[in-house]
């Protein structure tokens, strides 16, 4: 069996056996090497869902429903279970996701592991704020049921826990109600960065729903200029237009990436001049939540080199000038990003001891695999970042040092005493030995 | 076409069979299923629930195939619990240890009795039941194994092979009842009982398209169908050559 890769495709490292699970309560055998690491969807970025010295527990078989409350919106599933196909099931019944991020092929078990978030993360929290019980699988056999009202401290050592302190095996979760899958989606350019932040604020008083697309290109006076969308779920109405799904998948590697200067520039022009709707428009849910899903293997366009994601979150006090700052300095190496998104996190603390989300602004970047080069560019941008005492997102990395996790994580310590003995991934043991 | 709307799955908690039994659900169809394992009979029937429309039933029960006197029972209770028949597929089996077959003539019997004779015994049965009311189909799960027998694993293609001949049979009697009999044959499946093997080639398929191929065969009432359709074309250069020259291959 050819290797499992992260899904930017970097690092391209072998684990030294891999093994599926086909039942929640099979335990991994004996046999396979240690430590062990849960391997779900391979949705994260980097090294959080590899293992070099070890073995993947392939959990996407975990695909059963256990229980399904249509009345209360609550579900309980194995952890392999995807977030579409949770979608698919309930969505019909008037239930969404209460948090979602931009892919739906994420596993319920990966989402809680990295305490994902999506554009409602001012008003709702991350995805482990509507967990309302997992059950987890310890290598010395014990099982925990823990939540946010029992078995707490094994709760917050969980989600956000990377897959570290034992093998997730299902997870029960509260859904939000809507009346149709429908969104209501209002589009409003910006002209520069000072702009985004009071156009933003206005927006976030008003839509659960909100995230920016910028142009990490344009400098100068046009500086951090881009479109900001704002949601809602659509009201109850009868007259919905029709929804087609149709799939596009890129069908091979190609053998340089298709993102370069060029076609950066002219994507981000184009995407800036986009026709906007100021008035709103209605949207089916999937290409509002998961624009990306509907292209099969949308990875691959950088080539078999991979890429680079870059997701920091910087503190409401230095955001304006950090932000302004990680901006300049993409400018000025020329490494644009496809698609810049730039974000404000809502209060609500995190529940996880190594959750990513927190007060503050988010920037999420990715950037071909250029080598040194584009190492290069990540590092300065990491001291901006160290600066104004933000954090980078461990699902979405291949190489932040190990000071700045420590940094950004100051819980890390702490967090290790849950972690079992017997897991272990390539990225934990990149920032902490 | 054969409306698969009330069917029964015998040894469902296999990979193939379960992911027909979710496809077969989301068409609408209700669903008895007969597993050995009481708790992944438990969690697949959990799951098939939730799937289900409120219009739709879902039950079944835990059972060792291998003792056949209570096929019989079994059948009935899963025709009472349905109300009436229109679709069966047979899938339990497992995959024999070939070297343990060789040594030991009492391993050799229990596999040819768990893949082979209960199975017999099942579409004995249900023959006798579907032929008076002159519509259906059952499917049956053998495998390109049972088209010639090879060094590496003659045991489980001998049963398979048995399988297959007396469907064949049995699907000739039943013409004339109108009820259809489908051998299925898959290739290589990605699925647990083919853990230890190396799955890169690409003649490896995944068990929901296997599973896609069944229900397809199944409404069609084809006879016997290879899955993913390739293996027809493999498996008849396989069972053409000639005897001398096999012998000598190490297949």
């Amino acid at each position: 069996m050819s290797a499992p890769l992260s899904w930017n495709r970097l690092p391209r490292v072998e684990p030294r056996a891999i093994h599926r699970l086909s039942h929640r309560w099979e335990a991994p055998p004996d046999r396979l090497p240690r430590p062990l690491l849960a391997y779900g969807n391979g949705r994260s970025y980097g090294d959080v869902c590899l293992s070099e010295r070890g073995s993947l527990l392939l959990t996407r078989s975990l695909d059963r429903f256990i229980a399904f409350d249509p009345v209360q919106g609550i579900i309980r599933c194995e952890a392999g279970v995807t977030l579409g196909e949770i979608l698919a099931l309930v969505v019909p019944h008037g239930w969404f996701l209460a948090s979602t991020p931009g892919t739906r092929l994420a596993t319920v078990g990966g989402a809680i592991a990295n305490d994902v978030h999506g554009k409602n993360h001012h008003e709702v929290g991350s995805f482990g704020h509507h967990v309302r019980a997992l059950e987890l699988w310890r290598s010395d056999g014990r099982v925990i049921e823990c939540g946010p009202d029992q078995n707490q401290e094994w709760f917050r050592a969980t989600v956000g826990g990377l897959g570290l302190t034992g093998l997730m095996r299902w997870a029960e979760i509260q859904l939000m109600p809507i009346q149709n899958p429908w969104m209501w989606v209002q589009s409003q350019r910006f002209a520069n960065l000072e702009a985004f932040w009071l156009l933003n604020r206005e927006a976030e008083a008003h839509w659960p729903y909100t995230v920016a697309w910028i142009d990490c290109l344009a400098r100068g006076r046009a500086r951090g200029r881009g479109i900001l969308l704002s949601g809602q779920h659509a009201a109850a109405q009868t007259d919905l237009p029709a929804f087609k799904t149709g799939g596009k998948r890129v069908p091979f590697d190609p053998p340089f990436s298709l993102v370069n200067r060029l076609s950066l520039r002219g994507f981000n022009a184009l995407y800036y001049r986009q026709p906007i709707k100021p008035q709103g428009a209605l949207t089916h849910y999937l290409p509002y939540f998961y624009p990306l899903d509907a292209i099969q293997d949308w990875n691959r366009i950088y080539g078999r080199k991979g890429f680079y994601q870059y997701q920091c979150v910087i503190p409401p006090e230095p955001a304006e000038l950090a932000i302004a700052a990680l901006l300049d300095t993409i400018a000025s190496h020329g490494e644009g990003s496809f698609l810049a998104v730039l974000k404000t996190f809502g209060n609500k603390p995190s529940l996880g001891m190594l959750s990513f989300a927190r007060p503050g602004t988010t920037l999420a970047l990715d950037f071909p695999n250029r080598g040194d080069k584009t190492l290069r560019l990540l590092a300065a941008l990491d001291s901006i970042v160290k600066e104004a005492g933000g954090a980078l997102y461990p699902g979405k990395d291949a190489r932040m040092p190990a000071s700045l996790f420590r940094s950004g994580y100051p819980q890390w310590q702490a967090f290790s005493e849950y972690i079992d003995p017997n897991f272990s991934s390539r990225f934990w043991q990149r920032v902490t030995q | 076409m054969n409306a698969l709307k009330r069917v029964i799955i015998f040894g469902a908690t296999s990979t193939i069979a379960e992911q027909t039994a979710r496809q077969l659900i989301a068409q609408g169809a209700s669903l008895y299923c007969i597993g050995r394992n009481p708790h992944k009979l438990e969690a697949m029937l959990a799951d098939l629930k939730v799937r289900a429309g409120s219009n739709q039933r879902v039950d079944g029960t835990a059972a060792d195939l291998t003792d056949s006197s209570r096929h019989e029972a079994l059948i009935a209770a899963a025709e009472a619990f349905l109300g009436g028949v229109d679709g069966v597929l047979i899938a339990h089996g497992t995959l024999p240890d070939q070297q343990a077959c060789q040594q030991e003539v009492a391993t050799m019997r229990r596999e040819i009795e768990t893949n082979a004779l209960s199975v017999l015994s099942l579409l004995t049965l249900l023959a006798n039941r579907l032929e008076p009311q002159g519509r259906g189909v059952i499917a049956v799960i053998s495998s390109v194994a049972g088209d010639r027998g090879r060094q590496s694993n003659y045991l489980y293609g001998a049963a398979k092979g048995m399988v297959s001949l007396f469907a064949q049979g049995l699907r000739n009697r039943l013409a004339k009842s109108n009820v259809d009999v489908v051998t299925i044959k898959p290739g290589f499946v990605d699925t647990p009982m083919t853990a230890e093997f190396d799955k890169s080639g690409l003649l490896w398929t995944k068990p929901e398209q296997i599973a896609a191929g069944i229900i397809k065969a199944m409404q069609k009432g084809k006879g016997e169908v290879y899955l993913p359709w390739f293996w027809w074309g493999i498996m008849l250069i396989i069972k053409h050559i000639p005897e001398a020259i096999f012998k000598r291959l190490s297949l």
